[in-house]
């Protein structure tokens, strides 16, 4: 372990890391925008959703640095006089969690898909090619909606509610398989000819433990770039579900329904209900755009 | 050539009956039918009653061929929230949202190509680097909130444009257009940059991509020694190779933005077929839903179809790799 770590440090990707301000810049706002988010319940300023500390007198106070603004208010407060830092904070951990669990399910489902694919070959790659080709030459923001319309359909409107953020998170873990399952697919194709793999076949193991443990761990290198810059996207999935008022309930709001909800104040003058929420969602995807760039850029030497 | 169509021809009717079986799943097995249409306090009498008059209890591939049949004459039922016909509710929408896509799609090639080409000659020039960081920004921002800034900005702030709707229209019978009206044009702005701006940092990006790409290429080099002039190598022999991918990407990208119009019409209350669909998907309006689906399926297998023919024609490399059968 120790070993691996010093390794790291000396490696090129760290040292490309030290080279470059922005990403460093990048990667501590990412860094902040996590902690704040996964520890809002005890970092927030105040509780949104204790009704008993919401005071609907505070409601619609602009920005502490405005006319009228009330200091223990920053960002000032939305229609219920909820204090807007605080809901930002709790809205990024919900839209933080429906999107790494999409990304973690989409990936592990496109590696297997993938894997599958690449070394089984035949018909059943060909099926799950036709499949993916199929799927990639629709937008993913349409899937998503479909299945969220679907499981809408389905179960019901009260019901749905309950398990909104679950069709969510598969919604968008559906819309988004595809990228990796070619990618695997692609990497397993020159793997599966190496000697290695015949060598593990000539003694013995079983294609699927060749798959998983042999040919796995060399094609992880380009599926991490992928899930970075995934990240971002399921963060913009989910804010602009959520925005559509598909996403999560109002009741767990997330940055896209913070945004939605600000949205009908914009008229009346009450511009930082939905401008606050939306630069939060602008520097947390961007600051992890960032990330991923740069690390589709050391890890491919050839662009060096 | 001709093998080569076919094959694509094929391909498209394989994805459309895949679009319409799952439209037809929508139908079926989705919410029943029958409790649908029926009062709750109906007898068993009654729901077979109508689920025979329905066709219900024939065999699954009759129901299906029964339900493409439908699709094909534009059949798709009736909408369970507005209670019309869900062909006649498109036909309508549709003129708003092709109009905001062509322009949206004009917007993101004529500004996007030009950004690019410049980006990729002119790399370390201080416009390029300013070009890129915004298209990053571009490419992180969604697109309601570009259109919740430009609202704000200019509907708000600085009331010059319309924020919502379509202003005045000219009904020329078959077609509603609001290229006719100054109101008609003036609301078409917003939304239009918010759809188009999207697909341009897209565009921008990639052809910038490709650009330096092809400048590293021999012939680049070999065409520099010839002494040809810089626009002459830029623009004859670079800027024809590198847009051969940009074909393939920005007609994919008509189709994402017909189906990104979903999102601008929210925002900006454009009467398309987007904001129609979302709407259907809050109320659960399947055969909307279901119609909307086969609408976009067939746009996009139209465009995939036109630009694998287009791609065919520009790049001869293809015509012999597809005759050796390759993949």
């Amino acid at each position: 372990m120790q070993d691996s770590l010093k390794r790291f440090f000396d490696g090129d990707v760290w040292w490309s890391f030290k080279q470059n301000p922005l990403v460093i810049g990048a990667a501590i706002t990412a860094i902040i925008c996590v902690i704040a988010a996964a520890f809002a319940p005890w970092l927030s300023p105040h509780n949104p959703f204790d009704l008993k500390t919401i005071n609907l007198l505070d409601a619609f106070t602009p920005p502490s640095w405005i006319a009228n603004g009330k200091s223990q208010f920053l960002f000032g407060t939305d229609d219920q006089g909820r204090d807007v830092l605080s809901t930002i904070m709790h809205g990024s951990r919900i839209t933080l969690l429906v999107s790494i669990c999409a990304v973690a399910l989409s990936m592990t489902v496109g590696i297997t898909l993938g894997l599958i694919s690449g070394y089984v070959g035949g018909k059943l790659d060909a099926f799950i090619m036709r499949v993916a080709d199929i799927q990639l030459s629709f937008p993913a923001i349409l899937i998503a909606l479909l299945i969220d319309g679907v499981a809408r359909a389905a179960v019901g409107k009260e019901y749905h509610d309950q398990i909104a953020v679950y069709v969510l998170i598969f919604a968008i873990a559906a819309s988004g398989w595809v990228q990796y399952a070619r990618t695997v697919r692609g990497s397993t194709l020159v793997e599966r000819n190496k000697e290695y793999v015949q060598a593990a076949r000539v003694i013995g193991r079983s294609p699927l433990a060749i798959m998983f443990s042999h040919v796995l761990p060399n094609v992880t290198g380009p599926v991490l770039v992928l899930a970075t810059l995934h990240v971002g996207t399921a963060i913009l999935t989910e804010a602009t579900l959520s925005f559509l008022g598909v996403g999560v309930p109002p009741t767990q709001p997330s940055l896209g329904t913070l945004i939605r909800i600000g949205n009908d104040f914009l008229f009346s003058g009450e511009w930082w209900i939905t401008m606050f929420p939306g630069i939060a969602l602008v520097v947390l995807v961007l600051s992890i755009n960032l990330l991923g760039d740069w690390l589709r850029d050391a890890l491919n030497p050839k662009l060096r | 050539m001709l093998a080569f169509i076919i094959q694509r021809l094929l391909q498209a009717v394989v994805v459309m009956v895949a679009v319409g079986f799952i439209a037809f799943s929508l139908f079926n097995f989705v919410g029943d039918p029958v409790s649908l249409m029926l009062p709750p306090e109906a007898t068993s009498a009654d729901r077979e009653e109508v689920r025979k008059s329905l066709g219900l209890d024939q065999p699954f591939y009759v129901q299906f061929g029964k339900f493409v049949a439908n699709a094909m004459q534009g059949n798709f039922g009736i909408s369970l929230r507005l209670g019309r016909p869900v062909s006649q509710l498109l036909i309508e929408r549709l003129p708003a949202t092709l109009e905001l896509s062509m322009i949206a799609a004009s917007l993101a090639l004529l500004v996007g190509i030009p950004m690019g080409v410049y980006t990729a000659l002119k790399r370390d020039s201080w416009l390029s680097r300013i070009i890129l960081t915004l298209s990053l920004i571009g490419v992180s921002l969604p697109s309601f909130l570009i259109g919740i800034f430009l609202i704000l900005i200019f509907a708000v702030w600085l009331g010059w444009l319309p924020s919502f709707g379509r202003g005045d229209t000219v009904n020329l019978g078959f077609w509603t257009t609001g290229f006719l009206t100054y109101t008609g044009l003036k609301a078409l702005i917003l939304p239009a940059i918010t759809l188009g701006l999207f697909q341009m940092t897209l565009i921008l990006r990639l052809v910038r991509s490709e650009m330096l790409e092809v400048l590293r290429t021999d012939y680049i080099k070999f065409a520099r020694a010839r002494g040809l002039t810089n626009n002459a190598v830029h623009f004859g022999h670079a800027l024809k190779n590198t847009l051969v991918p940009v074909i393939t990407i920005a007609g994919l990208q008509l189709g994402g933005i017909i189906a990104f119009a979903i999102i601008t019409e929210t925002v900006f209350q454009w009467p398309g077929m987007g904001l129609l669909f979302i709407q259907a998907v809050q109320f659960a309006d399947i055969p909307v839903m279901a119609a909307y689906l086969c609408l976009i399926g067939l746009i996009f297998v139209l465009i995939n179809l036109i630009v694998d023919m287009l791609y065919y024609v520009v790049d001869p490399r293809l015509r012999a790799e597809r005759s050796g059968g390759g993949h």
